[in-house]
């Protein structure tokens, strides 16, 4: 408590010399340009400024995808969860449930996050602590989520920026058998495929294991592996998504302690600060609504 | 937030978080669905796939404008702030309308000289083929 009261002191002695400068921010006058102060000015143009890389992001995406015969189906990537969760589902695979827990995370931590902006606004010092813990808690659930997601995809199944194991079939047609390099024969399963399925070579001892087949049109050939630019993609987006999230933490939780020590009290502007993290925070979130359209629902 | 009492900007945010949270479980429904995994093989119809695929994104944008005008409040500053945040991304339609038909359009190209590759043809020009590097 000792090193707040200094802090608030320091402010207070700042603030007898450039009254007009503390939080006001604009030189020359006290009408406010679009009756905001100079700091949510900024930040909103930040945030604009963000918003077009991620839109170049995204579009080089759509580009790329749009620039190739075949690409992974998201649904078929992204079909485990963690603790085997996705056992549990038909077919021992899970769609989207996995990133669809990780959306709601994100969007309760939005929420907590408006309601700590609302009690700034009215001066309640617990209530701003209270709600933004919560949003902090939200937005490191949602790392720990993707770095799950991340562990997975790299560890199990082998995919990284330069190797897409993910392939897409563009013929429909059936398997070989690996030892004597025919389709099942009658009575046995046959393990067909249709054009549009898309599957994962597995990797066993450092070796891929590229399955044989025959298309119906009598072609033979083996799975070959997805456009690289799918692993690439992925990786580069969410994770420059994922260093947003986590720059926002460390955000919140330097304005939570603030908040906490006193300091936006004396400042006497409805916890300014809190409002601009708030901004940003539901930037994040709102980034997150077209990744997550984008990369897992299109 | 001096317009409407502090009551109902409380009621507001749980109805925005209901509101968030069942139009993603409906996305998620529909993509699923999409994606023929739902039993209907909707993804070989092309037709049903580009309308739920729209559905989706209508849906998106939909949550992106209920985020940004009440969850960051911009609906609720001044004019000029709101226009001046929204309007440049308009710049991005184009954006996706011109990246998005480049993309295609290295695709045809790629497909086309991997048919004109595929093209037999007498020794001597093959070689001239080869010195140029033009297959892929």
């Amino acid at each position: 408590m000792a090193t707040g009261t200094t802090l608030v002191e320091k402010d207070l002695h700042h603030s007898e010399h450039h009254e007009h400068h503390i939080e006001e921010g604009w030189d020359g006058g006290d009408k406010k340009p679009f009756a905001a102060s100079y700091g949510k000015l900024m930040m909103w143009y930040f945030l604009l400024s963000d918003a077009f890389t991620f839109a170049g992001f995204l579009i080089a995406y759509g580009a790329l995808r749009f620039s190739m015969p075949t690409w992974p189906v998201a649904d078929a990537v992204f079909s485990t969860a963690p603790l085997g969760i996705h056992n549990l589902f038909p077919g021992g695979k899970a769609p989207l449930i996995f990133v669809t827990f990780m959306s709601f995370l994100l969007i309760v931590s939005s929420v907590t996050m408006v309601r700590a902006v609302q009690e700034g606004r009215r001066e309640n010092k617990q209530g701003v602590v209270f709600w933004m813990v919560l949003t902090i808690i939200g937005g490191i659930g949602f790392l720990s989520c993707q770095a799950w997601e991340w562990a997975n995809l790299i560890g199990e199944e082998h995919m990284s920026v330069t190797t897409n194991p993910f392939g897409t079939h563009r013929f429909d047609g059936v398997y070989l058998d690996d030892e004597h390099g025919h389709p099942y024969k009658d009575g046995e399963v046959r393990e067909t495929f249709e054009a549009g399925e898309t599957y994962l070579i597995h990797k066993e001892e450092g070796e891929w294991l590229q399955r044989r087949y025959v298309t119906n049109e009598g072609v033979e050939g083996k799975q070959s592996f997805g456009p690289f630019q799918f692993g690439a993609l992925f990786f580069f987006i969410t994770g420059f998504h994922g260093f947003h999230v986590f720059s926002g933490i460390v955000f919140l939780i330097i304005i939570a302690l603030n908040a906490g020590s006193g300091l936006y009290v004396e400042r006497r502007n409805g916890y300014e600060m809190v409002e601009k993290i708030g901004l940003y925070w539901h930037f994040v979130d709102l980034v997150w609504v077209f990744v997550f359209l984008v990369f897992y629902l299109l | 937030m001096s317009q409407i009492s502090y009551e109902q900007a409380k009621k507001d945010v749980f109805r925005g978080f209901w509101l968030l949270f069942i139009i993603t479980i409906i996305e998620v429904v529909i993509s699923l669905f999409g994606k023929g995994w739902l039993g209907i093989p909707v993804h070989k119809i092309w037709w049903l796939y580009g309308i739920a695929a729209l559905v989706i994104i209508g849906l998106s944008i939909y949550k992106a404008n209920y985020i940004i005008m009440e969850f960051m409040h911009l609906g609720h500053e001044v004019k000029g702030l709101k226009f001046s945040v929204l309007l440049p991304t308009a710049l991005l339609i184009w954006a996706i309308i011109a990246f998005f038909q480049e993309g295609d359009s290295w695709k045809n190209r790629r497909e086309l000289i991997k048919s004109k590759n595929a093209i037999q043809v007498d020794e001597a020009s093959q070689k001239t083929d080869d010195a140029l590097d033009l297959r892929d």
